[in-house]
């Protein structure tokens, strides 16, 4: 389970251009459902997604972290406190814990499917091999196998897709963390890409998609929408 | 071979390369005496003061035996017009003032 | 510790991947870097060498040498000096010496004229290999010489000087005593200068400043003075080394301007990315020190590889028209290849450290933002 307590963050704080990105968001987010957070853009989901990730702090507030073990970080407690881990260990959180998936993709242009892929595992410093088997075990799945060495520039954009969520999956994660993953698809894909959570979901992986797109709030297969504007959570 | 080994591979070859550059300056080098044998033996004959390195000029061909006036001595308000004058500099012991006049 | 060194691989093999994405631009860039490390490695080696090889075969050239100066022109030195000279406590002997420079019109060579300790065989020669090469005379061959009243002293070879003793005996003649006066018309009682050997090292420069103090009008130089000449020939100051190091030192200050004026949005966006992935700022500033190393280090070892084998395998063959000049004669010597690992370090240091630090330092700072970055730039 996720629980964020009481997190504000603002930006450029004390200085003329101050902006209150999250503003006393409270919220739990059960382990192993797909949760869907909604709201106009500005409403402060990406900002929600990234401290809850570990790839931002927030100001104030707390984040927990139960059912997850870091390396060398005691959960006597029953759950990890992010908020206060030094940053290797938010690291390995964002590593491990979560894969990734952004709305621009955000692969490494010049390189290769396979490589893009193997980024996160990097790193870890697991066997290579290891890796690379697991790598080719997951592109498989996603028919992306004959893709293997396609410069990324030169996939199509479902491909992109596909390729990022491979590249989020490569560490095994227990969470998928998704910000606007439909934005430059289009309906079909967009369905696709569904169905793709709903398998990643029934894993047993906790998910949780930030979007205003109806085709992800209005799907079947998601547990939980959770309404957002101006920084707080209002449903 | 991935990559990284055979990047580092490379790395290898060229470190092997160059210990067989200072093994073989090393052992060029080791006996000074039977390597300069033959030009030893010169020296002491003509009583030799300096390294045939340029010929085309008094003070580049016996840079040692320069004096303050050499560069002169074609004529007090002339150039350097030799390369090689650009290339050596002076005599130690003639940019030290000539001690011992 | 094996996780380790497979991280460091594992990076290691973005970074080429990463390096191979611009392969034109990276092949120039190490292209140019190797040129530069090569060329001040060879100007390196090649001083170093022939300094090395001077000192070790002039210590074998005479204590001191007497010039006479006049008019602030070296002038013959008259035979009764030799007397006072010798009568020096100290001193075990003095030889008038006979050498002196002969200008060859029909090839425009200039040519040193020496004669041996033990006077010379009259009419015959040993010729250095330079002027052999010059004259395209030989062993048994005739080489006649004017003399300064314009009639030719026709001389034979006896002897060509071997070519491993260049570097000393090029332009080399050995001619008789008799000869020379002959060609250059000096009177029995003139040497060219003397030398002068002394019993105790130590009391050198007491007796260069007796020599000097008895006659005003000379000057002596000691076998430390020449020694100290070439230890110095080539300084830094001096043409060959500041022209060569300054165009190699401007080419590397646009290097490492080119890399330390910051990074592309494009690569900044890329170290979000690896941040956002589960990227270490360790990582990321790894992969920026494998990015200098690869390049700065094969380049700096490929230059170095090159220049030894630029100056003592095919001896340096760059060089020539540089220290040719305008002579003809020009001595083809090749060096012993002394190699001192003190410079190779210094050279290493001021290549391959600056450019990988001018790699890593403009990236630490977007190694060291919060990832989220990567998610608000959209």
């Amino acid at each position: 389970m996720i629980s964020v307590v009481d997190v504000r963050k603002v930006f450029n704080a004390g200085k003329a251009n101050e902006y209150i990105a999250l503003d006393g968001v409270q919220l739990d987010i059960e382990k192993g459902r797909i949760t869907v957070i909604k709201g106009p853009s500005g409403s402060g989901k990406t900002t929600l997604l990234s401290v809850i990730g570990c790839m931002a702090r927030p100001s104030s507030g707390r984040i927990r972290l139960s059912g997850v073990s870091v390396e060398g970080i005691p959960d006597d407690e029953g759950y990890v406190e992010t908020t206060s881990l030094p940053e290797r260990f938010l690291t390995q959180i964002r590593r491990k814990t979560f894969g990734f998936i952004f709305q621009q993709y955000n692969l490494v242009a010049g390189m290769t499917v396979i490589e893009n892929v193997m980024l996160p595992a990097y790193p870890t410093g697991e066997a290579y091999s290891a890796v690379r088997n697991r790598a080719e075990d997951l592109l498989k799945i996603f028919g992306l196998y004959s893709r293997l060495d396609a410069k990324v520039q030169w996939l199509s954009g479902g491909e992109s897709q596909r390729v990022s969520i491979v590249r989020a999956l490569i560490n095994n994660p227990s969470g998928i963390i998704a910000d606007e993953p439909t934005a430059h698809l289009d309906t079909k894909l967009s369905s696709e890409f569904m169905n793709i959570i709903e398998s990643l979901n029934r894993e047993g992986r906790t998910i949780i998609i930030a979007s205003h797109d109806p085709v992800v709030c209005e799907s079947s297969v998601i547990h939980r929408v959770v309404e957002m504007r101006d920084g707080k959570v209002i449903r | 071979m991935r990559r990284p080994d055979r990047f580092l591979f490379y790395i290898g070859a060229n470190i092997f390369i160059i210990a067989v550059m200072f093994i073989h300056s090393f052992a060029a080098t080791r006996n000074i005496e039977q390597v300069f044998a033959k030009k030893i033996e010169l020296v002491k004959r003509y009583g030799l003061t300096d390294l045939c390195i340029f010929t085309e000029a008094r003070y580049t061909r016996h840079p040692s035996q320069a004096d303050l006036n050499t560069p002169f001595q074609d004529y007090p308000l002339s150039f350097e017009h030799f390369p090689s004058g650009s290339i050596i500099s002076p005599p130690e012991h003639l940019r030290l003032g000539m001690k011992n006049e | 510790m094996n996780s380790r060194i497979e991280i460091q691989r594992n990076i290691l093999d973005f970074t080429l991947s990463s390096l191979l994405r611009r392969k034109t631009k990276n092949a120039v860039l190490m292209v140019v870097f190797t040129i530069v490390v090569f060329m001040l490695a060879s100007i390196i080696f090649f001083t170093n060498a022939v300094k090395r090889e001077a000192v070790a075969v002039l210590q074998n050239s005479p204590d001191i040498v007497v010039q006479r100066l006049s008019a602030g022109r070296h002038d013959l030195i008259p035979a009764d000096y030799i007397k006072t000279i010798t009568d020096m406590k100290g001193v075990v002997s003095v030889k008038g010496r006979h050498w002196g420079y002969y200008f060859e019109p029909a090839a425009s060579a200039n040519f040193t004229l020496v004669v041996p300790d033990d006077g010379g065989e009259e009419g015959r020669i040993v010729a250095g290999k330079g002027v052999s090469r010059t004259m395209r005379a030989g062993d048994g061959d005739i080489l006649p010489l004017k003399s300064y009243k314009g009639e030719w002293v026709v001389l034979s070879i006896k002897g060509v000087l071997k070519s491993d003793s260049e570097l000393v005996s090029s332009d080399l003649i050995e001619i008789s005593e008799k000869d020379f006066r002959k060609i250059f018309g000096i009177p029995k009682d003139r040497f060219t200068d003397l030398s002068v050997t002394v019993r105790n090292p130590k009391e050198t420069l007491t007796i260069a400043k007796k020599i000097k103090d008895s006659f005003p009008d000379t000057r002596p130089i000691l076998r430390s003075e020449v020694l100290r000449t070439y230890d110095s020939l080539f300084n830094w100051r001096s043409g060959l080394l500041l022209i060569i190091a300054a165009g190699a030192v401007l080419a590397f200050i646009i290097f490492a301007f080119d890399r330390a004026s910051g990074l592309s949005a494009e690569e900044r966006r890329e170290i979000g990315i690896l941040k956002a992935i589960g990227w270490e700022t360790s990582d990321v500033i790894a992969f920026k020190f494998w990015e200098g190393l690869v390049i700065s280090l094969s380049s700096f070892m490929a230059g170095i590889i090159l220049a030894y084998f630029h100056v003592f395998v095919a001896y340096a063959p760059l060089f020539e028209p540089v220290l040719k000049g305008w002579a003809v004669l020009y001595p083809e010597f090749r060096l012993v290849p002394f190699i001192d690992p003190f410079q190779i370090a210094t050279l290493f240091f001021l290549t391959v450290l600056p450019y990988t630090a001018a790699t890593i330092i403009p990236s630490w700072r977007s190694a060291v933002v919060d990832p989220d970055q990567i998610m608000r730039s959209q």
